[in-house]
């Protein structure tokens, strides 16, 4: 069954197409990467997706609705979390209160266990601006896990990261696969070849080819416009 | 001790305080310190938007006025004894702030500020303009044998005191509750972090109109129980000098805590009753103390305490 489903999915921003005419399937527990290159529409996808960026046109299908006319905060109600390529959490606040407005409770124990998903329980009542980037990146990761989501948007949640933090990171998303269906940005191709079990490839808003790591890597289109042959 | 204990007995300690002092206190103080209350009543339902919910209001004064002139007109030309007319100026300043809340709120940033500094003067001059009941400039004086709750006279120092502690405390322990409450969590997410708070699935918007309707009610209680109290209802606290003072205590006394509304009062009455004893340019000396403070202390004072030693405050 199919989690997520869009369908000829645009945005045009002013004379410029980001996303062109989408067609996108996500089945229920699947682990999939979305790469391209810069400019390529990626975080205007998954914003779409997500609610944040109106479309242009086409729709959305989440878990059999359609959700195009959904406004941002019912889409995550019904199910998803997203995570920010620019870290957007609370930096003025502790880890503890920030993880506390994700989980929508201020169980002592419960917020420890979501922070210690990805290493930062004895850091709780720290305030989080003074935290290292890479940590923001890990407490905003956190806090889209700790919402247990059906679908988990990740928009290039590594970037940042310490390779010892990116190992984390993969073994907390292997730890999610198979009950949370995870959308992932990514440009760390080691990262996309660790965890996704397919790969959407997107160029100046289009889909340039789908399929498995092996499919991809072995793909001459793909090689010719953003892997290269190395 | 848990932080919600802790500033529980801050509260009660607080409101045990004042209650204390209304029996200590010379008569003059006494007075003042009621005046302050009531203010600071008023300063607490301000702060509720824009310390905690971040959003700056300059129109604060029409939801005070709502509820003084509620009152004011219900007890002047209806007759109604206090109780209902305090009831009165309350659903005055709630149906008025869900109005304002619904046309202003879709604006953000300076044009909130500009709208609501408009809706309020749109308030001020409907004041004036409707002389023939209000008063106008001159306003009305509400007769001292009306102003009696349960066989209590309210115009009777001590009662009025304690009247003014008992309002006071309502708003500051409803506040109080709503902020450790998780609907308060979310206001101050809304403030800190708008677009992520909607990407954790709350719906800002509502957030933002209950946080506008809760502030502007509890200020149009403090308008009610300012009429009720002092006998006076008057243009002047619809003007633009009246949107300003409640921004002025709580920056002076601290955003987004819980004492600092009252903090704030208490400091700014004081230091223009002190520095017009001194000098005919009293506003020369506070205004620059408030250039110090905004200087040296920009939390506020309660939060300039908080950010520096008493990391537990509410």
């Amino acid at each position: 069954m199919m989690l997520l489903e869009t369908k000829g999915l645009t945005r045009i921003y002013g004379g410029l197409t980001a996303v062109n005419n989408v067609d996108f399937a996500l089945p229920q527990g699947e682990v999939h990467a979305l790469i391209g290159p810069n400019g390529a529409g990626k975080s205007t996808f998954v914003g779409m997706v997500s609610g944040r960026i109106p479309e242009s046109r086409g729709e959305v299908w989440f878990d059999g609705q359609n959700i195009t006319h959904l406004p941002a905060h019912k889409r995550i109600q019904a199910g998803m979390a997203y995570t920010f390529q620019i870290t957007a959490i609370y930096a003025r606040l502790s880890l503890a209160d920030n993880v506390a407005l994700a989980l929508r409770t201020r169980k002592r124990p419960l917020l420890l266990a979501a922070l210690d998903r990805v290493g930062l329980a004895d850091r709780a009542d720290q305030i989080t601006g003074d935290l290292s980037y890479g940590h923001q990146r890990l407490l905003e990761i956190a806090m889209g896990v700790a919402q247990a989501p059906r679908l988990l948007i990740l928009d290039e949640p590594t970037q940042g990261l310490a390779e010892s933090e990116i190992e984390g990171f993969n073994a907390l998303i292997k730890g999610l696969a198979g009950e949370t269906t995870i959308l992932l940005i990514e440009h760390n191709m080691s990262v996309v070849m660790a965890l996704a079990e397919r790969i959407t490839v997107l160029e100046t808003g289009e889909i340039l080819a789908t399929g498995t790591p092996d499919e991809i890597h072995n793909n001459k289109v793909v090689q010719d416009a953003y892997l290269g042959s190395g | 001790m848990s932080i919600s204990a802790k500033s529980f007995a801050l509260h009660a300690g607080l409101i045990a305080v004042l209650f204390a002092l209304g029996f200590l206190l010379p008569t003059y103080h006494q007075g003042n310190l009621a005046r302050i209350m009531v203010l600071a009543t008023y300063a607490v339902g301000y702060n509720v938007l824009f310390g905690y919910t971040g959003l700056l209001s300059l129109g604060h004064a029409m939801f005070f006025a709502a509820g003084m002139y509620g009152l004011g007109l219900a007890m002047h030309l209806g007759g109604l004894p206090p109780i209902p007319a305090f009831i009165i100026g309350l659903i005055a300043a709630a149906a008025l702030s869900t109005i304002v809340a619904l046309l202003a709120l879709r604006t953000i940033g300076v044009a909130f500020m500009i709208v609501t500094l408009m809706f309020s003067q749109a308030v001020f001059l409907t004041i004036l303009y409707l002389g023939t009941y209000t008063g106008g400039d001159e306003g009305f004086v509400i007769a001292q044998s009306s102003r009696q709750i349960l066989g209590y006279d309210l115009t009777h120092p001590l009662t009025r005191y304690m009247a003014a502690l008992f309002v006071f405390s309502a708003a500051l322990l409803i506040t109080a509750r709503m902020m450790q409450a998780s609907f308060g969590q979310v206001l101050i997410g809304v403030r800190e972090n708008e677009e992520r708070t909607t990407m954790l699935g709350y719906d800002v918007f509502r957030h933002k109109l209950a946080s506008v309707i809760i502030s502007g009610t509890i200020s149009g209680a403090a308008g009610a129980t300012y009429a009720l109290l002092f006998g006076y209802v008057g243009a002047t606290f619809g003007s633009v000098q009246y949107s300003i003072f409640p921004l002025l205590w709580v920056l002076l006394g601290g955003a987004g805590t819980t004492i600092g509304p009252l903090v704030g009062a208490v400091f700014m009455f004081y230091l223009i009753d002190y520095s017009s004893g001194l000098t005919n340019a009293y506003m020369l000396i506070a205004g620059v103390v408030l250039v110090l403070l905004t200087l040296f202390a920009r939390a506020g004072i309660v939060g300039e305490i908080r950010k520096r030693w008493v990391t537990w405050l509410p």
